[in-house]
Formats: structure tokens, C-alpha cells, sequence
């Protein structure tokens, strides 16, 4: 039997605003419990939620980002449930009217561009959070969280793979980040996702019944869960059983998912409009306004990278993966002024590896684009070779001296005057006849051994072009 | 339209509203008559009207984006039954 995998994302991302979506309380990460949470968030009597500007912008940009529709008039509504990391018995979310409606994006995947849909995304406020440890027998909340903005996209059911649904979310990260309209910090929970999956038979056109995956806050979590719960619920089917509709969590240490709790139908929630809030306008001036502040966008830079740079597919995707990334890239070779390929190789080698050995940002790299440029310029004419390149650069990690200051001090300046290299190959001749003789009786391999002994005569200083066409060319007089 | 008794009571509970037994007849029949009441004024057409999301002919005021509230927590806390390390307690919450 032939089965297909449909799967839909909501994706949670924490908008990067400096105060709450409904009050004036900070939202910085990791304060002390209950710090930052204000009466509006307390949800104690007499209090009014008052929508913060900067959030709607930013809903806003996202929407104008993905070619969404903008609705001229969203409504906030109340999804009642009681929980107590959810202070008022209700979260303001939106529901008929969201902010931002009917947008799509592009992913790639094996080389095959497909198209997914954004069915569409609206403007909630966070729950607190829930501490499990014991507390004699109660459960710790702490709501600094509570009332935290957040915009919840919600893709159409077109994914057909965990890998599909992992590239998608990959792809909303970077946009987000791009878009500067979330951080996109996923230890802390600034982006989240819930995993919507159904099988079918291959063929069918009815969609078969979908878990929810809760919480999925890393991008190997999405994908391992994804395959636990298909394999579970093909699994289940073929034994005879039938899917619930139900919430799911998903344990990584098990690698498993188990049931929450039975999914409350949709009604349940009884959202209704939130008579605190009025209807939310948008007008054609906030929105030309946003439009004006979009940054170039992924897609876009990746495009003019391959154009203007002449970089593969992969490098560009690599080097345009943050905004801060491709930034830097460009830097170097505005500064360097040469060899574009040269630079994408170093940005994407040696200096993205010293980065992740120090677990460093490309933002907090201890080599700064004019210094590494400055190597490079080295490299393109030839005064030193791609391997003490290397050795440079770890010097220029380690300290704050330019590739010029280090290549004179060390002297590593690459000997290019033929005569001395010849002068060296005729000593390397005369002290190893024997060697000679059998290269000359026909053991090529020798050739190498040759190359070793004079780069070690120059300390790997000999340009190695020069020093092979000289060498062969003496060796085979 | 009418509610039986077993739609008040998921009702109810949905509300963590606590009725007695006996009350729920009674309910039943208050809340079919609300709703017959909804039912006439169904039957007017109200096709070229938009919906109405709040009486006030007004839309959301926005505020700027700035943090205003300042830390409260033990004034709060006064008035909360149990707390510890700052954290608000309740009872277990069981996943």
C-alpha cells in the first residue's frame, strides 16, 4: 500500500517588540518569574488591553513580505479555555477577520521548487509558563511570557514530506530574521511550530484525520516527530484502527509522540469578538509606510548573488541563509575588490569554521571583513599561496594584526623569483641522485617527493605553480 | 432552537460553571427561549450588512511601542493564595 503524508504548520513566531502586544510591560527574555508581568497581563479587574502599534507593523511586514493580502479592517477575538499559565480564562487572538490573509512562499527541496500556501497569519498575545517541578504538589507560573505578541502562520495542508515541512519552516525562520521581525531564537521559544499530520491512501482525494504535534521547537524535533507520527498512524490504519483526532506531544528524548489530550472541537473555544478591542484598521498609509522599510528579501538577494557574483545555487543559498551573513560576504568583496568566488570560499570555509569552533555569530567574528579581505588580496596576487593563507588566518583569529603585518613579520611572503626556486631544485637534485636516477628510470610517483623536499627547503613558500612547471621541467632535462 | 439538558451541562462545564441537578430543566429552557429570541431577529436580512464587531463606530487606537509598567510582582503577590520564588502556585497541572 501506497501512502501519502499531508501536513500543515503553525508556525509561532514571538514578534521583537520591546513591550507586550496588549500593555506596556516588558517582554525581555529571561527576567526574574513575575517581573514583568503587569495587572493588563495579570488579567485583574478593571483593566484594558491597548494594541501595540509595532506589532501591527510588523504583522503587516510579514504580510506584504509573503504577497499576502492585508485585511483594511481585522477583528480580535476571544478563545476561551481555561488553563493557568492563561491568567484571564481567554487568549485575545483573531479568528474570522486575521490581519493578514492568503500569501505563499517557495521552498526548494531535492532541486524541485514548490509552492506552499499561507493560508493565513494573525496577531495573538503568549500564555505564561507552566513550572512542573515540584512544588509540593503544585504547579509554579510564571508569567512574564503572558501577553508576549505573537503572529501565527498557518500554511495550507501542500506538504507532503517531513523534509518538505522542514524546509518551509527553515525558510519562514530566515524570513522572519530578514525581516528583523522576530529573533528567532527557537531555545528560547521565539519560534515554534505545531505539526498538523494525516495519511491517506495515494490517490485519495479526502484528507484523512490529522494529529496535532505540539510545541516543536527545533527544526530536528519537526522532522523526527513528523516521521514518528506517519509510521504510527500507517501503522494504525493497516492494523485495522482508524486515526484520532487529537493533540500530541512529542518526547525527544523517546523519539516518540503520545496523546495530550482529546482535541477540543473548533466551537469549543467559543471565540466571540473581544468587546475590549475595537476593529483593527489598516489603511493604504501604514501600508506604503511598511513597504517602504522591506529589506531586500532572501529569494531576491539570492538571485542577484548568482547574477552579480557568478556563485552557484548553493552558495548563494548558503551566504544569503541571515541577513548578518550575506551582509559580511559583501563587505569582503567590496573590500577585497576581487575574485568573488575566492571570497564566498573563505566566508563559507575557514572563517565559518573558526565561527562555529568559537560558537560565534557572524556579527561577533573575530576577523573582520576588511581583515579578511585584506588576506585575500594576498592570495589574488600571489604573495602568499592558499595554504599559508590558512595559517595567516588562524594567526589573524587569534590576534588583532592585519595579513599584511603577519606575512612580514613571519615571512611568509611566497617566492616567486624563478632563479631561486631553481637554485633550490638544483641542490635537492644534486643531494638525492638516487632518487634521481629512478624518477629518470621511470618511477613518476617520485615527482612528488621532489615537490616535498623543496617545499620544505622554503618552508612551503615556493609558489607552488612555478615550483611544479620548473621542477618538472629540470627533471625531465 | 432548543438545549437539552446534557448541552447545558457540557455548556456549564466548558464555563467551569457549577449548576445543581435540579436547576438544569430550568436552565434549559431559559437559554431555548434566548435563543428562540436570536432566531427571530435571524430572519431579517442583514445580506448587504457588514458585520458588526463592536457597537462603537471607532477602530483600535494604537499605543507606541514602549515599556511603561514597572516591577509590581510583590504587590501582586499579596494578593495571590500561595506563591514561591516568585512563581504564582496552583494546583498540580497534569499533562
Amino acid at each position: 500500500m501506497e501512502w501519502e503524508t499531508v501536513i500543515g504548520l503553525e508556525v509561532h513566531a514571538q514578534l521583537a517588540t520591546r513591550s507586550k502586544i496588549f500593555s506596556g510591560a516588558a517582554t525581555a527574555y529571561g527576567a526574574e518569574p513575575n517581573t514583568q508581568a503587569c495587572a493588563i497581563d495579570l488579567g485583574l479587574p478593571g483593566v484594558l488591553p491597548v494594541l501595540n502599534r509595532e506589532a501591527v507593523r510588523m504583522a503587516v511586514k510579514f504580510g506584504l513580505a509573503i504577497g499576502a493580502t492585508i485585511a483594511p479592517v481585522s477583528v480580535f477575538a476571544r478563545k476561551n479555555y481555561f488553563y493557568p499559565d492563561l491568567p484571564k480564562g481567554y487568549q485575545i487572538s483573531q479568528y474570522d477577520l486575521p490581519v493578514v490573509a492568503t500569501g505563499q512562499m517557495t521552498i526548494t527541496v531535492d532541486g524541485a521548487v514548490k509552492t506552499i500556501g499561507i493560508t493565513r497569519a494573525h496577531l495573538e498575545e503568549d500564555a505564561g509558563k507552566s513550572l512542573h517541578e515540584d512544588f509540593h504538589g503544585s504547579t509554579g507560573i510564571d508569567l512574564n511570557r503572558a501577553g508576549t505578541p505573537l503572529l501565527e502562520i498557518v500554511s495550507e495542508p501542500d506538504l507532503r514530506s517531513a523534509k518538505e515541512a522542514v524546509a518551509y519552516m527553515k525558510k519562514l525562520h530566515a524570513l522572519v530574521r530578514y525581516l528583523e521581525i522576530c529573533d528567532g531564537n527557537m531555545q528560547e521559544g521565539s519560534f515554534r511550530c505545531d505539526a498538523n499530520v494525516s495519511v491517506r491512501r495515494k490517490g485519495d482525494s479526502r484528507f484523512g484525520t490529522r494529529a496535532e504535534i505540539k510545541n516543536l521547537n527545533s527544526f530536528r524535533f519537526v522532522e523526527r516527530a513528523i516521521n514518528f507520527e506517519v509510521e504510527r498512524q500507517i501503522e494504525l490504519i493497516e492494523g485495522g484502527g482508524a486515526v484520532v483526532q487529537e493533540t500530541r506531544l512529542y518526547d525527544s528524548v523517546k523519539d516518540e509522540t503520545r496523546s495530550m489530550r482529546s482535541k477540543e472541537e473548533a466551537n469549543d473555544y467559543r471565540y466571540f469578538p473581544d468587546p475590549d478591542l475595537l476593529p483593527l484598521e489598516i489603511g493604504a498609509a501604514l501600508i506604503g509606510e511598511v513597504r517602504a522599510t522591506l529589506p531586500e528579501l532572501p529569494d531576491a538577494k539570492q538571485q542577484r548573488f548568482r547574477s552579480d557574483y557568478a556563485l552557484s545555487d548553493y552558495d548563494a543559498e548558503v551566504l544569503t541563509a541571515t541577513r548578518e551573513l550575506a551582509d559580511f560576504y559583501e563587505a569582503v568583496v567590496r573590500s577585497a575588490g576581487c575574485d568573488a568566488k575566492l571570497c564566498a570560499n573563505w566566508v563559507m570555509g575557514d572563517l565559518s569554521a573558526a565561527l562555529n569552533e568559537a560558537n560565534l555569530e557572524i556579527t561577533a567574528s573575530r576577523v573582520d571583513a576588511d581583515r579578511l579581505a585584506g588576506l585575500l588580496q594576498r592570495i589574488a596576487d600571489d604573495t602568499i599561496s592558499g595554504k599559508l593563507a590558512k595559517q595567516v588566518f588562524e594567526t589573524m583569529w587569534q590576534e588583532g594584526a592585519t595579513a599584511d603585518a603577519i606575512i612580514e613579520r613571519e615571512g611568509l611572503r611566497q617566492i616567486t623569483d624563478s632563479s631561486a626556486i631553481e637554485a633550490i631544485i638544483d641542490r635537492i637534485m644534486a643531494d638525492n641522485p638516487g632518487q634521481l636516477a629512478q624518477y629518470r628510470a621511470g618511477k613518476d610517483k617520485l615527482f612528488g617527493f621532489f615537490v616535498g623536499q623543496a617545499m620544505k627547503a622554503t618552508q612551503g613558500k615556493a609558489n607552488p605553480q612555478q615550483l611544479n612547471e620548473l621542477l618538472k621541467r629540470k627533471l625531465d632535462a | 432552537m432548543s438545549l437539552d439538558s446534557e448541552a447545558v451541562k457540557r455548556i456549564a462545564w466548558l464555563a467551569r460553571l457549577s449548576i445543581d441537578d435540579d436547576r438544569v430543566a430550568d436552565y434549559a429552557r431559559d437559554l431555548s427561549g434566548i435563543l428562540d429570541f436570536v432566531e427571530q431577529m435571524n430572519a431579517v436580512d442583514t445580506g448587504s450588512a457588514m458585520p458588526l464587531a463592536h457597537p462603537l463606530d471607532q477602530s483600535q487606537r494604537l499605543r507606541p511601542d514602549e515599556v511603561v509598567e514597572s516591577d509590581q510582582r510583590e504587590r501582586f503577590q499579596q494578593q495571590a493564595p500561595a506563591v514561591e520564588a516568585g512563581l504564582y502556585l496552583v494546583p498540580k497541572v497534569i499533562e
